[in-house]
């Protein structure tokens, strides 16, 4: 089906329906209760998770299968937003023109720096995007100005001309970003008994965009393109000896995960539109590769994965204040409460990239494959446990490669 | 004219004189032994056929094509395909995505951006490749990772990697060093095999004399980055010159 063999398409399958069911899955406690403040299903984090899983999976495109680490793609999300808010103040408040041209723009951004960065490889390869995405951001910053509105960063106003769509709304505001008179801010909210769930038009929307996304990543991963860049990763030498010339191979590989950038920067200035130059920071570009890393390089979910968890601890722990953990530990003698929450508020808050490193730490430790592995590994468990029990020696079969993508 | 004519060959690395006008024909359809002690440059010489390196003076020519300039993948396009000496495969891939990448280069060539087929629907390739693997007796082995194989089998599948493209030379890099008796017997056969099964041309860069004088059909001996003489295998064997170089009279 799709061009995907069964397995694939019942995975697929899975990711659609876990995606559309988002809202419903992150939202596991009752509103008002202690616990509700770890609910993920509100419509900015849902949006978050879906752009920065479009980003991670382009990224684990390049780096994922070629193993060309690139420190610098957070320019390219940038390159994105830019021009889609450029299209939000010439032609209209409609997402679709300002996320194809996003793309296109982040495309030949891509094909520019990736021609120049490509001619080294490993760690002077990394050191290369870097460079090219700190210029972009100091460009970005003070030199374009004109385009970019320098640290103010890049707004839609009441003057922008908007010649095909509405200059002013009917309230007096700028109006809004929408998808054909669908407006992205709109939300269904269903209360169920005690919970509360929000239908976002813009999370539906980012989603459908991220199956795509997805999706299209999956047929990459298949294709004999993604077989030559897997092979690029395990042995350049044979691969030219073989009569392939790896550098158009891997120029494409960068082009396509600046394309996917520039897209997953386009969908962060339709949610919100505005476009500043903090987003094409190093820090920017270091959060993806981290997302790679602890999703798991070169896996298909993982990259999602480790950009849910990120995003989902970036916003939750960053509200935990210290109010909160008074109320959480109230129970602990005075003494001891003081003394507890004043570790415990080192990380969380402003505090929680100390969390985060830990983590980071963690899973690179104890899982060099990320997220994914941990999964395998429990389901390994559990498969061996019934293996047991069924008496059946399947452990004893020779060992099978491992696929690209569980 | 052999499929690859050297002329005047000669390169320099520094104050040490690596070629002197080497001159060689390998013609088709033969297997071509360049044998000489450790140092004689013969490895330099390979290097110049497969564009890693390129000679300071003389010429190189393939099918009638200079390969001088050229990149090894453009080298490879025209028909001359390599053995490593430790074998270089895709060790991350199974065997059959090994096998699938040559096939994909012989048909597509140096670059497409095929990033919409499945693998798996190149019918025809796949073909090729599992008729190859069966060739080479490693068709039970097509779902098996390639860096977890003995070496034996990478080696074997380094040869069908390099075989599917129809090359019309291969050149081997001592495919038996470091290998154990056993092991390099097995070589020997399977490269007796392949000469068996189809019109090849190969050229064999090698010291071990066990495994020259059971393939070669014409040999030259390459000492000091000259080539001493060039005769076939019977001749060379009582040859007072390669005596000479192989057990140090000279000096």
């Amino acid at each position: 089906m799709l061009g995907l063999n069964n397995k694939d398409f019942r995975f697929l399958l899975i990711v659609i329906a876990l995606t559309m069911a988002t809202p419903i899955l992150l939202q596991p406690f009752p509103e008002g209760s202690v616990m509700a403040q770890f609910n993920a299903g509100y419509p900015d984090l849902m949006q978050r998770f879906a752009i920065f899983g479009i980003f991670a999976i382009g990224f684990n495109i390049l780096f994922g299968l070629t193993g060309y680490l690139s420190f610098g793609h957070a320019a390219f999300l940038g390159a994105g937003s830019y021009s889609a808010v450029w299209m939000f103040k010439l032609l209209s408040m409609n997402v679709i023109p300002g996320i194809i041209l996003a793309i296109i723009v982040s495309g030949l951004f891509a094909l520019l720096i990736g021609y120049i960065s490509l001619r080294r490889s490993g760690i002077y390869f990394s050191i290369l995007t870097l460079a090219f995405a700190q210029m972009s951001f100091n460009l970005a910053y003070s030199v374009l100005t004109p385009i970019t509105n320098g640290e103010t960063g890049l707004q839609v106003t009441l003057n922008d001309p908007r010649i095909l769509g509405q200059q002013v709304a009917a309230n007096g505001n700028v109006p809004p970003t929408n998808l054909f008179g669908l407006e992205m801010g709109s939300s269904f909210k269903l209360p169920v008994g005690a919970w509360e769930f929000t239908f976002n038009a813009g999370y539906y929307f980012c989603a459908v965009i991220a199956i795509l996304a997805f999706y299209l990543s999956l047929r990459i991963f298949r294709s004999p393109f993604g077989l030559m860049l897997r092979a690029i990763k395990t042995n350049q030498t044979r691969l030219n000896y073989t009569g392939l010339n790896s550098r158009p191979y891997t120029l494409a590989a960068f082009v396509i995960s600046g394309m996917y950038a520039g897209l997953a920067g386009a969908l962060l200035a339709s949610m919100d539109p505005l476009a500043g130059a903090e987003r094409m920071q190093w820090t920017a570009s270091g959060e993806v590769v981290l997302m790679t890393i602890l999703g798991g390089v070169g896996t298909m979910m993982g990259p999602v994965l480790g950009a849910g968890f990120i995003k989902y601890f970036e916003n939750i722990f960053s509200k935990i204040n210290e109010n909160v953990l008074h109320q959480w530990f109230s129970w602990l003698p005075d003494g001891l409460e003081n003394i507890v929450i004043w570790v415990a508020e080192h990380f969380v808050g402003s505090g929680w990239h100390l969390t985060s490193g830990l983590l980071f730490m963690l899973v690179v430790i104890f899982l060099p494959g990320g997220l994914v592995e941990g999964g395998q590994r429990i389901a390994a468990m559990f498969k061996r446990k019934k293996a047991d029990d069924d008496s059946d020696d399947a452990g004893h079969h020779p060992k099978q490669s491992p696929h690209v993508a569980e | 004219m052999g499929i690859l004519e050297v002329k005047d060959v000669g390169k320099r690395f520094g104050g040490l004189q690596a070629l002197g006008d080497v001159n060689l024909s390998v013609q088709e359809n033969t297997v071509h032994a360049i044998i000489g002690p450790n140092g004689a440059g013969k490895s330099t010489l390979l290097n110049c056929f497969v564009g890693k390196l390129i000679p300071d003076t003389g010429s190189v020519m393939f099918d009638g094509q200079s390969v001088l300039g050229r990149t090894p993948y453009e080298i490879n396009q025209m028909g001359i395909s390599r053995v490593f000496q430790t074998p270089e495969i895709f060790g991350d891939l199974d065997v059959m995505e090994n096998m699938m990448i040559p096939c994909f280069a012989k048909r597509d060539g140096s670059f497409r951006l095929h990033a919409f087929e499945r693998v798996n629907d190149e019918k025809e390739l796949v073909e090729q490749a599992e008729q190859m693997l069966i060739d080479v007796n490693m068709i039970d082995k097509r779902h098996m990772n390639a860096s977890s194989m003995s070496r034996g089998d990478k080696r074997r599948l380094e040869m069908a990697m390099c075989l599917v493209q129809e090359p019309k030379l291969l050149l081997l890099d001592e495919p038996t060093a470091g290998m154990a008796r056993a092991d390099t017997n097995n070589t020997i056969d399977l490269l007796k095999e392949i000469k068996e099964k189809r019109d090849i041309t190969m050229a064999i860069i090698e010291h071990d004399m066990h495994v020259v004088f059971s393939l070669a059909e014409r040999i030259t001996v390459l000492a000091q980055g000259t080539p001493l003489v060039e005769d076939t295998p019977e001749n060379i064997k009582g040859h007072p010159k390669v005596r000479e170089a192989y057990l140090g009279e000279a000096h």
